[in-house]
C-alpha cells in the first residue's frame, strides 16, 4: 500500500515540474512569437487537449486561417490585373522565382569557386615561373546574389541603428532630466522628425562624400550613406521615449538619490537609466521599424546595394519573371522587418523583468 | 635555326610580353592571350541596361578580362548622369559611354572633366518609337507598299502632321530621349529636322533644348522609357535596345524608325575612363582595350553566330535582366516594327565589322556639329577646333598598339584594322537627308543643314540671332 501511494508522487512532481518549466518560458515563446507552441507543449506534457483547443485556435489555427485566406485571395485576384509585364504573379510563380533565386545564389557560389580555382591555378604558375612576388590574392568580383543583398541590408540597418542609437540616447536622457535642454531641443525634433528619407538622401549624400574621403573595404561608401539616412528618420522614436522614460522618473527616487548626493553619472546608471529601459525599449523598437522601411527607400533611390537596389534593378529589367521577383523582395522585407520587431521586443521583454528585479 | 616549331612574335614589349606568352602557353588554357605588366589590375566598370554593353559582358563572361589579367566588376548604373559622375570621381574606372559624353565632358557641357576612349563599343542600335495613338495618327500620312505595309524608311514629315494636330489643340508634343548629350538626342533631332520638324535650340541661359521647339525633347532614363510613354507622360522616344522591341512586345508603342536607317552605320557607344587614369595605367589600358576588342570580335564572328550565346547572357538579371526574346530580336538581326511587321536589319548591332571598334576622329567631329548645331555649344569654333577635340577625346594610338599585340597573338586577323587610317572616315551621305559629311570640313557641314544653327547665328533669350 504505502509503495502505491509513494509511486506515484515522483511522477506528478515532475509532472509540475514540466508545467512550471512550460509556463515559465511561455512569456519568452510568445515573445519570439512561437507563443503557440505553448498549448501544443501542455498536450505533449499530458494535460487535457480540450482545455488548451481554444488556445491553440486562438494562437494558431485563426493566423493560419489568416494566411490561408490571403493566399487564396491573391491567387484569385492577381491573374486578373494585366500589366505591361503580364499578370500580376500568383503566389505560385513568386515561390517559383524564389527558388530560381536560390538556384541563382548556388550557382553564383559555383562561379566565385571557380574564380578562386583559377585565381590559384595563376598563383601556382607565377610561383612556379619564380614570380612569386606578382602573386596576389583578389576579391570575387562576380554580382552579388539576392542573399548577399539582403545581408548588406541588414548590416547597413544595423549600422544605422546603431549610430541612431548613440546619438538618441544621450540626447534623450538629457533632455528627460533638464527642462532648459528639453525646452532647446523640442523645436528640432519636431521639425526635422517628419523629414522624408529621400528628402535626406541628398544633403546625406553630399556631406557623407567630402568627410569620409578614405573609404574602408568593411565600410563602403554607399554603406555609410544608407546607414545615415537611417540614422536621420529612425532616431526620433528613442530620443522622444528615452526623454519621457527619464522625466517620468518616480520623484521620491530622485528625491532619495539627492539625500545621498549621487553624482551625476551614478545618478544615471543606477536610477534613471534602469527606470527609463521600458520607454528606452519601446522608442529603440520603434526606431528600429522605422529605420527597416526607410532603408529600403534609401538604396532604391541612392542605387546603393541591398535589397532597394535589387527591386530597382529588377524593376528596370522588365523582364517577365521582374515582377515575381520584386514580390518575393517585398515578402522578405516584410518577414525581416516582423523578425528584428520581435527581436528587440524578446530584448524589451528581457531587460524589463531585471527591471522589475 | 631556333624554335622553328613555333612563330615566334615580333619582338616588341618584349619583356612582360614574352614572360606572359611563356606562361600562356605553359597553362595550356583556351586562349593564350599574353599578360601586360597591368599598373591596377582590380577594376571597376559602370554600364546601362542596354543590349550595347554586351562587349562588356561579354569580356566579363569569357575570361578576356582574366586572360589580360584584370579583375574587373561589372556595375549596372541608375542612369547615364550617375554613370559618368562615377568615371569623374573615380568610384568607376571606366563604364559604357554614349558617344556624346566623354566629348562634352572635355569641352565642359555639362561638367567638366578631361574624358578619352580609345574603343568604340558599337555601331547602330538605336530606334525612333511613338506610341499607339500617335502610330494611328501617323498612318494616314504613310506611304505603304503592295502588301500594305508602310514603305520604310518612315520619314518625320508623317510626323509633322500630327505635331501640328497636337499643336492645334494646345498640346505639347512631348518625347523622350536618354541624355541631353546622347547620341539618341541628336539622332532623334536629326530624323525630325530631316522631316521639317524643329526639336528646338539649347542656349548657355536655357539647357532645356526647347528654345522655339515644334517638339519638346526631355530627358528619360532608357529602361524607364516604356513606362513613361506607357504613363502617358511622353508621346515617343529614341532609345537604344531592348527598350523600342519591348515597346512593341508591351503592345505599347510602334517602332518608326531605326538608327540605321537615320545615318548608316553610325557610331553608338564609347568606352569612357579619364585621361588621368589612362596616363597613370598604361598598361592596363591597353589591356582592357585588347580585352574589349576580342569581346566586340566574338559578338560579330561568323556572322553572329555567337549572338544567340551572347543573348543568353545578356539576358542575366545582373546584366540588361529583359525577357532573352525581346533582346533576341534586335540582337539577332532582325526587328520588329509594329506587331507582326518583322523586317530584317542585319547590321542593326555591329559590334566589329567595318572597324566598328576604332575610335575614328570623323564620329567624334559629328558629335560635335550637333552640339553645335542645337546650341550645345554656344559659339562659331573653326574647323581646326573640330579636330583639335576630337584628338583630346579619341585615342586611335591606343587602340592600334592594343590591336597590335592581339595581332602578334593571333587572336585577330590583320585585316580587321584600318592601320593606315588618318582617323577620317571617307565622306558619307548615308543619311536620311541625303546630306554628305565629311569630318574634316565641319563648319560647311553644319552651314549645309537645312534646320539648325549656321555659322555666326546664337540664340539669345528665346530667338536665332544672325551674325550681322
Amino acid at each position: 500500500m504505502t509503495l502505491a501511494s509513494e509511486a506515484p508522487a515522483p511522477a506528478t512532481e515532475r509532472r509540475q515540474k514540466l508545467f512550471t518549466a512550460i509556463n515559465r518560458s511561455a512569456a519568452w515563446l510568445s515573445a519570439l512569437g512561437f507563443g503557440w507552441l505553448v498549448p501544443l507543449l501542455r498536450i505533449a506534457a499530458g494535460d487535457d487537449p480540450r482545455e488548451q483547443m481554444g488556445e491553440l485556435r486562438d494562437s494558431l489555427l485563426f493566423p493560419l486561417m489568416g494566411i490561408a485566406a490571403f493566399l487564396l485571395a491573391w491567387a484569385i485576384f492577381a491573374p486578373q490585373v494585366q500589366t505591361s509585364l503580364g499578370a500580376i504573379p500568383g503566389p505560385a510563380q513568386v515561390w517559383e522565382q524564389a527558388g530560381s533565386l536560390w538556384q541563382d545564389h548556388v550557382a553564383e557560389r559555383q562561379k566565385e569557386a571557380d574564380f578562386y580555382v583559377r585565381q590559384d591555378e595563376r598563383n601556382a604558375e607565377l610561383i612556379a615561373d619564380d614570380r612569386a612576388d606578382d602573386v596576389k590574392w583578389r576579391a570575387y568580383t562576380g554580382k552579388p546574389t539576392y542573399l548577399d543583398q539582403i545581408v548588406t541590408s541588414l548590416k547597413t540597418v544595423g549600422l544605422g541603428f546603431l549610430i541612431a542609437t548613440i546619438i538618441a540616447v544621450p540626447l534623450g536622457i538629457a533632455s528627460g532630466l533638464s527642462r532648459p535642454f528639453n525646452g532647446a531641443l523640442n523645436p528640432l525634433v519636431q521639425l526635422f522628425k517628419p523629414v522624408s528619407p529621400l528628402a535626406w538622401l541628398p544633403i546625406v549624400t553630399m556631406v557623407v562624400s567630402a568627410l569620409y574621403v578614405d573609404a574602408s573595404d568593411a565600410f563602403p561608401k554607399a554603406l555609410v550613406i544608407s546607414a545615415v539616412t537611417v540614422t536621420l528618420c529612425s532616431l526620433w522614436p528613442t530620443l522622444i521615449n528615452t526623454a519621457l522614460g527619464v522625466a517620468s522618473i518616480d520623484k521620491d527616487l530622485v528625491n532619495v538619490g539627492k539625500v545621498l548626493q549621487l553624482s551625476t553619472p551614478t545618478t544615471i546608471t543606477k536610477l534613471v537609466l534602469p527606470s527609463a529601459l521600458p520607454l528606452i525599449f519601446t522608442g529603440l523598437r520603434l526606431s528600429l521599424g522605422v529605420g527597416w522601411m526607410v532603408l529600403i527607400a534609401a538604396e532604391m533611390l541612392a542605387q546603393n546595394p541591398g535589397l532597394g537596389k535589387f527591386v530597382w534593378d529588377e524593376f528596370q529589367n522588365g523582364s517577365s519573371t521582374s515582377l515575381a521577383r520584386i514580390i518575393v523582395a517585398v515578402l522578405t522585407i516584410g518577414i525581416i522587418g516582423f523578425l528584428l520587431d520581435r527581436v528587440m521586443f524578446t530584448l524589451q521583454t528581457a531587460f524589463t523583468f531585471s527591471g522589475k528585479r | 635555326m631556333t624554335a622553328t616549331t613555333r612563330p615566334t612574335p615580333p619582338r616588341r614589349r618584349l619583356k612582360p610580353l614574352l614572360a606572359g606568352l611563356a606562361l600562356g602557353l605553359l597553362a595550356s588554357t583556351a586562349s593564350n592571350a599574353a599578360m601586360l605588366d597591368v599598373e591596377k589590375d582590380e577594376l571597376k566598370f559602370g554600364f546601362i541596361k542596354l543590349t550595347d554593353m554586351a562587349p562588356l559582358a561579354i569580356a566579363y563572361e569569357l575570361g578576356y578580362f582574366e586572360d589580360e589579367g584584370l579583375y574587373v566588376t561589372l556595375e549596372p548604373q541608375a542612369n547615364w548622369k550617375v554613370l559618368l559622375d562615377g568615371v569623374i570621381t573615380g568610384t568607376l574606372d571606366g563604364a559604357h559611354m554614349l558617344a556624346g559624353q566623354p566629348l562634352a565632358a572635355t569641352i565642359g557641357y555639362g561638367t567638366k572633366a578631361h574624358i578619352v576612349t580609345p574603343f568604340s563599343m558599337d555601331l547602330n542600335g538605336n530606334g525612333i518609337t511613338v506610341s499607339n495613338a500617335v502610330w494611328e495618327l501617323m498612318k494616314p500620312h504613310l506611304e505603304m507598299d503592295a502588301e500594305g505595309k508602310p514603305v520604310h524608311p518612315i520619314s518625320a514629315a508623317a510626323l509633322k502632321p500630327v505635331i501640328d494636330e497636337f499643336d492645334a489643340e494646345g498640346r505639347p508634343f512631348n518625347l523622350g530621349m536618354v541624355f541631353p548629350v546622347s547620341t539618341h538626342n541628336y539622332e532623334l533631332r536629326y530624323w525630325l529636322a530631316a522631316g521639317g520638324v524643329n526639336p528646338g535650340y539649347y542656349s548657355p541661359e536655357d539647357v532645356s533644348g526647347q528654345i522655339a521647339a515644334d517638339a519638346y525633347l526631355s530627358v528619360t532614363p532608357p529602361p524607364q522609357m516604356p513606362a513613361t510613354l506607357e504613363a502617358g507622360t511622353i508621346d515617343g522616344y529614341a532609345v537604344g535596345e531592348p527598350w523600342n522591341q519591348a515597346a512593341v512586345f508591351k503592345k505599347i508603342g510602334v517602332p518608326v524608325i531605326t538608327d540605321y536607317d537615320i545615318w548608316k552605320n553610325n557610331p553608338e557607344k564609347v568606352f569612357g575612363m579619364t585621361a588621368e587614369f589612362t596616363e597613370a595605367n598604361p598598361n592596363t589600358t591597353l589591356a582592357i582595350t585588347k580585352a574589349l576588342i576580342r569581346a566586340a570580335k566574338w559578338l560579330d564572328e561568323n556572322d553572329n553566330a555567337n549572338r544567340q550565346e551572347a543573348v543568353e547572357i545578356l539576358s542575366r538579371s545582373e546584366y540588361v535582366g529583359a525577357d532573352a526574346e525581346v533582346i533576341a530580336a534586335s540582337m539577332t538581326g532582325t526587328f520588329e516594327f509594329e506587331a507582326g511587321d518583322v523586317r530584317d536589319v542585319p547590321d542593326f548591332n555591329v559590334f566589329y565589322r567595318y572597324f566598328a571598334t576604332y575610335p575614328y576622329y570623323s564620329d567624334a567631329v559629328w558629335y560635335l556639329t550637333q552640339m553645335r548645331r542645337w546650341g550645345q555649344i554656344a559659339e562659331d569654333q573653326p574647323d581646326s577646333w573640330y579636330d583639335e577635340v576630337a584628338k583630346s577625346v579619341y585615342k586611335p594610338e591606343i587602340y592600334l598598339e592594343a590591336a597590335r599585340l592581339l595581332v602578334e597573338e593571333g587572336l585577330v586577323d590583320e585585316a580587321d584594322f584600318p592601320w593606315d587610317s588618318a582617323g577620317y572616315r571617307e565622306p558619307t551621305a548615308e543619311f536620311i537627308d541625303g546630306v554628305t559629311y565629311d569630318g574634316t570640313k565641319p563648319n560647311a557641314y553644319i552651314d549645309s543643314l537645312e534646320i539648325g544653327l549656321k555659322t555666326g547665328d546664337s540664340v539669345v533669350g528665346a530667338e536665332v540671332v544672325a551674325a550681322n
